[in-house]
């Protein structure tokens, strides 16, 4: 196994000595601007030797130009990459040795599978048996010995994707970059295909960076993920902490499924924060964001962090409106009596449509709960 | 560093061309103005007073729309029922339909000559059936210049037409009928609309290659003059100052068609539309309508193979033998013998060999270049240099040839003049302007097909600019290279109308031969000649299509 340029040794440098670890790759303040918009606005993440991380965002956010930014098809306007300490915003793609998958694959339709793979090699001055043989090793390395004198058009859209990925991996790069890897991919194969990626990526210890609009994608093969909007870094972290401690309102949002509402922080209750939501006053514990101790707030809340009760004092008074079945439970679309719609989950055919309701928070809310800083409209 | 050098690059390229197509033609427009004491408009007072510039005017005006009508009444329906229905002979005749391609204009025109002429097959044999005394017709004036247009000019209609619906997804028909549309509000409301900027790009050709025709009306035209004709016989008088005002006159024809049509798309919008799956072929179930779409169709095929057919037969006719009898009395190899073995005959063949190659390669290095710009940031200058390219194409080849005979005629290097004419360097580069349209437009639209995510995933893997052209542009631009090579080659190869004006006794191509062949009574070598010319035509554009499609 030589292809990825860390194998076992190099990673136990990273999981070696914590406090002693530089990062591997870093962006620093890295800012493009296209004409009137600002695409890329000042984003810093650094990455450990191995780690993966994703960028994830809605369409528009930024993060493409951020993951060419890196390749260096564009020069930023202000900000540097950093690779080990090595300033690599300057160097050209062709010498910055980071490998990149594309979204649609862009293999040369005129080479076969195997002058694909070897395209690189070539590059680096690999010739002969040499190049064969690292050729043969990359395509095994993505399951697909043998398909050496294969057409490119010839390949399934899985094919395709692994051809592509081993072209990326056989010259050794020192950073990884995906684009949408598995965006071409039907629901079923994109399921396994994301699971081989991640292997393999973990098994070359490869430092990977790679651009996804779902979210499962990115918490599945992240170890990290810098969730982006409107070209900002609106938070970096693990899927946990995304998922569990979002830094504001947007996080919340599009970090699973979520409904808002406001309310107003009233202060310190008997436990935890008092907080009136509608006609109702609730004590929340967890999930509260530092610095929202009073006045009017966004409540972000996730359907599971939400109950269904008889209409009764301490509870939200509202309709159902929708309900859908998703397996182990049942999500029910709310309408308040204030006007919002409220998602909770519930047991399966516990109400039907139509009937009145009131809501509570779970008794296991555990970090479904979050306010944030009311925006002004 | 590197945007620099492609700056000066491009920079470098449209003064090249600013050089070659639009300071002749500037050079022409002063020219005009110009007497021997200064400037003055006696020229253009003498072309409005006179009655024959403005028939000739008219000429090619009328002459021009009528082709368009008639060439589209041919091309449209053809197309239509190539790609809607199955009929007998269908796959036979859908080979014919493009053959008026691989003739060359002057071939064509002598191949009608032979054919419908007054001592031509069809008019004697109708003499004979008819036992008349004078042959039954004439072939001249403006229907006969009708005539050979609407039979070459057609396939620009017909081939713009099928590539158009090529790309109409059957699935809209399909929603039409589930719409309740019956099939001619589905041909009025879906079809039609979908076609428009398609048959407008056909009628554009069409009405250019009309306006510029010169070899149907220069053979065909007896009394009946058009203004490429006319310019000619100016020019051949010594009245060089009113040649020129005829010639921007004609220009002006074309900029002000160019501009009527300007929503017109190029063909690459076409060829890179999305592709939609063809609808099944309706079948043609009544027995007596298939017998006669059967006969039809074999008479259309008849009539599209007849001037290849009678080019081929007259080639083998030893001169002089042949006068009133329905079919030559006499058959000889000698014709094309004569033309490898004797070095005057030879001579033209190779002339026109060495100058369609040479043109050819200068245009698609030039069209290159142009291309790899058009795709570059410079969006600036790149559109000067396609506008440059593309201006030869609206500007007829008669005016090219006069305005680079002038241009070329002067030596005054500092005002960028220096003396070609005479030279056997006038006539390639002659060509060269002409096939910049066509070259540049097949290898532009080939480089703006490619995936930029190639070039990009050429750099990741660390393939410098040149490996990158090399190992994955040239290779993936074949298609388009062979394209655009092809059709220039094919253009300059044949070429009548510039090498007329332009040609000198060492650079004599073979249409000037056909010409003297002809005017020597030599029918036989004449045909020889179109003969070659054909099968060349034929064979580079299979080699252009088959490259093509195997890349």
């Amino acid at each position: 196994m030589c292809v990825g340029p860390a194998s076992g040794e190099r990673q136990q440098v990273v999981k070696g000595d914590a406090a002693e670890r530089r990062p591997f790759l870093r962006l620093e303040n890295l800012t493009k601007r296209f004409d009137q918009t600002t695409a890329v606005d000042d984003v810093s993440v650094s990455l450990d030797r191995g780690e993966m991380l994703a960028l994830l965002g809605p369409s528009g956010s930024g993060k493409t130009t951020t993951l060419r930014l890196l390749a260096g098809f564009e020069v930023p306007d202000a900000g540097r990459v950093l690779v080990e300490n090595d300033d690599v915003t300057a160097v050209e793609p062709v010498r910055r040795r980071f490998g990149m998958v594309f979204q649609h694959y862009a293999l040369f339709p005129h080479l076969d599978v195997g002058e694909n793979v070897a395209f690189g090699l070539e590059s680096l001055g690999v010739r002969g048996d040499a190049l064969n043989g690292r050729v043969a090793r990359a395509l095994a390395l993505v399951d697909l010995a043998g398909y050496e004198r294969r057409r490119v058009g010839q390949l399934s859209g899985g094919q395709q994707q692994r051809v592509a990925l081993a072209r990326a991996l056989a010259p050794e790069p020192r950073v990884l970059l995906l684009d949408e890897p598995l965006s071409n991919l039907d629901p079923a194969l994109r399921e396994r295909t994301r699971r081989e990626i991640r292997e393999l990526i973990r098994r070359l210890g490869i430092t990977t960076v790679f651009v996804t609009h779902e979210q499962d994608e990115a918490f599945d093969l992240g170890d990290r993920v810098a969730l982006l909007r409107a070209g900002r870094l609106e938070q970096v972290g693990t899927p946990e902490d995304l998922y569990a401690l979002p830094s504001n309102a947007f996080v919340a949002e599009f970090i699973g499924r979520s409904t808002s509402i406001g309310v107003t922080v009233i202060g310190p209750g008997e436990r935890g924060l008092r907080v009136a939501v509608e006609q109702v006053e609730w004590d929340l514990t967890e999930g509260l964001t530092p610095g929202v101790t009073q006045g009017p707030a966004l409540m972000v809340v996730r359907p599971e962090a939400l109950r269904l009760t008889q209409p009764t004092t301490g509870a939200i008074p509202g309709r159902i409106t929708e309900r859908r079945f998703t397996g182990s439970a049942s999500l029910y679309a709310v309408l308040t009596a204030g006007g919002t719609t409220l998602e909770v989950s519930g047991p399966p055919r516990s109400v039907s449509i139509g009937d009145q309701v009131g809501i509570m928070p779970s008794r296991r809310a555990g970090g479904g709960i979050h306010l944030f800083p009311a925006v002004p409209a | 560093m590197r945007r620099r050098q492609g700056g000066a690059g491009a920079v470098a390229l449209l003064l090249l061309l600013i050089w070659l197509v639009v300071y002749p033609l500037v050079i022409v427009l002063i020219e005009g103005f110009r007497g021997p004491g200064g400037w003055t408009l006696e020229y253009l007072r003498l072309f409005f007073q006179r009655h024959n510039e403005a028939a000739a005017l008219w000429g090619s005006l009328w002459i021009s729309l009528a082709t368009v009508a008639l060439a589209a009444l041919i091309g449209i329906p053809l197309a239509y029922l190539f790609w809607r229905y199955d009929f007998p002979g269908r796959r036979i005749l859908g080979g014919l339909v493009a053959l008026p391609a691989v003739l060359p204009p002057l071939v064509g025109v002598i191949a009608f000559l032979f054919l419908y002429g007054e001592s031509g097959f069809t008019s004697l044999l109708v003499q004979r059936v008819l036992r008349l005394e004078e042959p039954p017709w004439r072939l001249q004036g403006a229907g006969a210049i009708l005539l050979v247009h609407a039979y070459s000019m057609y396939v620009y209609f017909y081939l713009f037409t099928r590539a158009a619906l090529a790309s109409l997804d059957a699935a809209q028909l399909e929603a039409a009928a589930s719409l309740g549309a019956g099939r001619w509000r589905t041909l009025r409301r879906v079809v039609f609309p979908f076609l428009y900027s398609a048959l407008m790009g056909g009628a554009l050709l069409t009405f250019m290659t009309a306006l510029a025709s010169f070899s149907a009306p220069y053979i065909f035209g007896g009394g009946f003059r058009v203004m490429t004709t006319q310019i000619v016989a100016t020019r051949l008088n010594g009245d060089d100052q009113l040649a020129m005002i005829e010639t921007a006159s004609l220009t002006l024809v074309a900029l002000v068609a160019l501009w009527f049509l300007r929503g017109a798309p190029s063909t690459e919008n076409l060829s890179g539309g999305r592709k939609g799956i063809a609808p099944s072929l309706i079948p043609i179930r009544s027995r007596w309508l298939r017998v006669v779409a059967g006969i039809l169709g074999w008479v259309l095929a008849l009539v599209l193979l007849l001037p290849h057919l009678t080019l081929l037969l007259v080639s083998f006719v030893p001169a002089g033998t042949w006068t009133t009898e329905p079919l030559p009395p006499a058959y000889t190899w000698r014709n094309y013998l004569a033309l490898v073995q004797d070095p005057v005959r030879s001579r033209p063949l190779l002339n026109s060999l060495w100058l369609a190659t040479a043109a050819t390669i200068a245009a698609v290095v030039i069209a290159l270049l142009a291309g790899w710009m058009a795709v570059q940031r410079r969006r600036a200058l790149a559109r000067s240099i396609q506008g440059l390219l593309a201006l030869p194409w609206a500007v007829p080849g008669t005016v090219f040839a006069i305005a680079l005979a002038t241009a070329f005629s002067v030596h005054a290097p500092l005002t960028g003049r220096i003396i070609l004419v005479g030279t056997i360097w006038l006539l390639p580069l002659a060509y060269l302007v002409r096939n910049l349209p066509i070259t540049s437009r097949a290898v532009t639209a080939g480089f703006r097909a490619l995936d930029p995510a190639l070039d990009e995933a050429a750099a990741t893997l660390g393939a410098g600019r040149w490996r990158t052209l090399r190992r994955v542009t040239l290779p993936l631009l074949r298609p388009a290279l062979m394209a655009g090579a092809s059709l220039a080659f094919v253009t300059a190869f044949g070429d009548f109308v510039t090498s007329i004006m332009l040609y000198t006794y060492d650079t004599r191509p073979i249409s000037m031969e056909i010409l003297s062949s002809l005017r020597q009574s030599d029918v036989g070598v004449a045909a020889a000649y179109g003969v070659v010319l054909m099968a060349v035509s034929a064979a580079v554009f299979a080699i252009g299509a088959d490259r093509g499609s195997a890349g």
